[in-house]
């Protein structure tokens, strides 16, 4: 069962997904393949709908990074969940290209991977388990201690060693993921 | 040595209970085998040929008495009395039951010892010279930086899915004896012009079934943006690395693949792009870290040579061992003292329950409580006064731990092979076995010199034969285990990959074969040379000769 | 472990099930692959010949695997 987790809930995904489809929808918040943006840029710009694209792991976000602050929706996918390429894409687009909107993770995506995911900017999950918020939320809680800087700007240990941090340094994530700090 | 803070302890206090409940899934069947196994994985817990296997991390082979106690325990209570030091300085237990394993990590963890990530597509121990701290070569303890290194690694969320495993080793003495050409990532200290310590970095070193010597990717990099080089360079492989095939995998493919400019030019441009960020060690921080490598308290104390001269005199056996067995400390009136597990037709590497307990005595008793584990799978006590040597060389001796072998032909190191292991392919210890007895009189030992013999018992290495002096690699012909041998390896800062010999050898025949080449080289060397600077001298073919030139050896084909 | 007539699982190779039919052994290694969900891991068929009535893996790997290491003989195999 595939079930799209954000901001801690279940939700409906208001985008179509037609990056695997012959034809893109006229209308309506879409998600494309790199190669239909490289085909129809401007067009799909110029619908005036949000938009998406889905990258396979091995398309390099550099092919999208000037265009980051188009898309509402960037889907990485994992073919496999030993695929560990995107988590590498996502701090890039995170921490290189800026991008600031919806990060999916799609594909072969299970619990025991989410927290990682986590670490390094996605911020929603289409999750293959059969009870995909449980599993959101026991990924959230697993650690509470993390010795590398992502750019999610939780403290690291190292950071912490030195005392504790003033409270506008803290975390930049959403509310439901306080349970990252203690 | 390193001391966990309530950070470390909480984290793997996280860990271990992370772990917990995901063997509570897969025995519950709500994870695959295929879906666990990276999992177990990356907690050490190998699927192999008669029970689970846990590798336990001993990290840059460092280890206090109060831990190799509890890995003593652990050999008593959850395994079958022993344990093994393997080529990375890690321990195995070949009889873990997978239900014990979370209670076994829990008393580990009570020590500060953890098996995190000590196998699995992810950063794995941080490896390094055993004398570290100690040598008199020395530039810098290196082990500073490979516990930054360690800290770094640890579930890192970016790299725990690498295209395959990531191995780092990283040496403080420009003699390496942490073989840094044959990892994934070595790293050598040395001053640039300006006297200035820092590191080579050299990267795509393996072995497997096809070995590569490490290219050096950067000539002298400050040690402040140690972790930033390591994680351009992490970058670059897990986006790059090839993942369609596993014998394809490692970093060694992709860099000599690209070639060393083209991955150099991909790695510098992430690291210009990383190198200004929070992974600049702050100076602090790695003062904190340089106070738990501080040196112990040790006494004023004068070379010891005429006494040592006097008694050695005396007692042969005596002389003998400190000739192999005893190295130069860096501190006047103290030695480094090797610990051989290679008993003759003792399983190298093994040791017991009871003689780990023994050990950690003597290592609080002589030496400031601290045990180092070598890379030759043997242990070291270094803080040893040398008027301590003769008292502790008779119970080493009681002990069995005395042989005066290591550096010497008998000094073998040696994989489980497939007595143990699910990958092998031959069995690796017998032979091991079969070599150590028959050249089991040391004064020949002696007189052969310097001499590495490394066994793997399949194409996967982990003996390293790629790199022995001698290498030998069992190999599976129509269910009949055949040995390869190779010459002329070499893992230190002069590092080569060995040359085949010839064809397979049945296993009754490499003791003969062995004797062929010690006596070919006995023959032929010219002063002072070691068998290996004889091998480059002279070339291989009077060997094959030697060794093949018999008709029962090329029965063997 | 070895497969018992049974359909159960046994440590000791003498009472695993001995099969003679290509078919029938596809057949039980198909049962075989349903315990893996929470019994066993991969399991598959192996070669034996019999000596006196009794199964003897062909393949060294299976040999060992079935009566232990060939060094360390002082440990049995199994509790």
């Amino acid at each position: 069962m595939t079930a799209l987790v954000k901001d801690g809930r279940l939700v409906d995904d208001p985008f179509v997904d037609a990056s695997g489809a012959e034809s893109i929808p006229a209308d309506g918040p879409v998600i494309v393949s790199l190669e239909q943006w490289q085909a129809g840029r401007d067009a799909l710009i110029a619908r005036g709908t949000p938009l998406g694209i889905r990258l396979r792991s091995d398309q390099h976000p550099e092919a999208i990074a000037n265009d980051v602050e188009r898309f509402a929706v960037i889907a990485l996918e994992f073919p496999k969940f030993r695929d560990g390429r995107a988590y590498s894409y996502a701090r890039l687009l995170r921490e290189r290209y800026g991008y600031r909107g919806e990060l999916r993770a799609v594909g072969d995506v299970l619990m025991e991977q989410l927290h990682f995911m986590l670490r390094v900017g996605f911020d929603a999950f289409e999750i293959k388990e059969p009870d995909p918020l449980a599993a959101y939320r026991t990924a959230l809680a697993e650690f509470s201690v993390w010795y590398q800087p992502t750019g999610d700007g939780r403290p690291t240990a190292m950071q912490l060693r030195r005392g504790p941090l003033p409270p506008q340094a803290s975390s930049a994530a959403s509310d439901d993921t306080n349970g990252f700090i203690e | 040595m390193y001391r966990y803070d309530e950070f470390d302890h909480k984290l793997v206090g996280e860990r271990i209970a992370q772990f917990r409940r995901q063997v509570k899934r897969r025995l519950a069947g709500e994870l695959t085998e295929d879906q666990f196994r990276p999992l177990r994985l990356m907690n050490g817990v190998y699927l192999q040929l008669h029970a689970y296997m846990l590798r336990v991390n001993v990290p840059y082979g460092t280890l206090s008495s109060r831990q190799l106690r509890k890995l003593a325990h652990i050999a008593r209570v959850y395994d079958r009395g022993f344990g093994h030091f393997t080529t990375r300085q890690n321990i195995q237990y070949h009889w873990a039951k997978l239900e014990q394993v979370p209670d076994i990590l829990e008393e580990l963890a009570s020590v500060e010892v953890t098996s995190i990530q000590s196998s699995g597509n992810c950063v794995r121990n941080i490896t390094s010279d055993q004398y570290a701290g100690r040598a008199k070569d020395e530039i810098e303890d290196p082990r500073v930086y490979c516990e930054l290194l360690r800290q770094y690694s640890v579930l890192h969320p970016e790299f725990s899915y690498l295209p395959r495993k990531f191995k780092i080793a990283v040496t403080g003495s420009p003699h390496d004896r942490a073989a840094v050409a044959i990892h994934d990532i070595g790293l050598r200290m040395h001053r640039n012009e300006a006297g200035e310590p820092g590191f080579e970095v050299l990267v795509g070193g393996g072995l497997g079934r096809t070995p590569y010597i490490a290219h050096t990717i950067r000539e002298w990099l400050p040690k402040q943006h140690l972790l930033a080089y390591v994680e351009a360079i992490l970058r670059v492989y897990n986006m790059y690395g090839r993942r369609d095939n596993i014998w394809k995998a490692r970093i060694k493919i992709i860099v000599n693949q690209m070639g060393i400019d083209r991955y150099r030019e991909l790695v510098e441009r992430e690291f210009e792009a990383i190198k200004d960020s929070p992974l600049q060690v702050p100076p602090e921080e790695l003062e904190r870290i340089e106070r738990y490598f501080a040196p112990p308290a040790y006494e004023r104390l004068e070379d010891q040579h005429e006494a040592l001269a006097k008694l050695r005199q005396a007692d042969r056996a005596f002389d003998r061992w400190c000739r192999t067995n005893v190295a130069e400390h860096k501190v006047p009136g103290y030695a480094i003292v090797n610990i051989s597990l290679k008993a003759p037709g003792k399983p190298p590497g093994d040791i017991t329950a009871d003689k780990m307990d023994a050990v950690a005595d003597l290592a609080d008793r002589y030496s400031f409580g601290e045990i180092r584990v070598s890379h030759r799978q043997n242990l070291v006590l270094v803080d040893v006064k040398q008027s301590d040597l003769y008292e502790l060389w008779h119970k080493l001796a009681a002990l069995e731990l005395a042989t005066p072998n290591v550096g010497l032909l008998t000094d073998i190191v040696c994989c489980p092979g497939l007595d143990y292991c699910g990958l092998a392919n031959a069995r690796s210890m017998p032979v091991a076995r079969d070599i150590s007895r028959h050249f089991a009189d040391f004064e020949r030992l002696a007189e052969i010199g310097q001499f590495t013999i490394n066994i793997s018992g399949c194409m996967n290495a982990c003996g390293h034969h790629h790199v022995g002096h001698v290498g030998i690699l069992g190999v599976d012909k129509r269910n009949q285990e055949f040995f390869q041998i190779t010459l002329g390896g070499s893992s230190d800062e002069r590092p080569a990959l060995g040359d085949r010999l010839g064809p397979g050898l049945r296993q009754d025949q490499v003791p003969a074969a062995m004797e062929a080449i010690v006596s070919k080289y006995l023959e032929l060397r010219a002063d002072g040379e070691r068998f290996l600077d004889t091998y480059r001298r002279v070339g291989i073919e009077p060997f094959k000769a030697a060794v093949y030139g018999d008709a029962d050896a090329k029965a063997a084909a | 472990m070895f497969f018992t007539a049974a359909e159960g699982w046994t440590p000791s190779i003498d009472a695993g099930v001995v099969i003679d039919d290509d078919a029938e052994a596809e057949r039980l290694l198909a049962v075989a692959q349903t315990h893996q969900a929470r019994q066993v891991v991969e399991p598959y068929l192996i070669e034996v010949t019999l000596e006196d009535g009794r199964p003897r893996p062909i393949a060294i790997r299976e040999a060992i695997r079935a009566f232990g290491p060939t060094i360390r003989t002082d440990l049995d195999k199994y509790e």
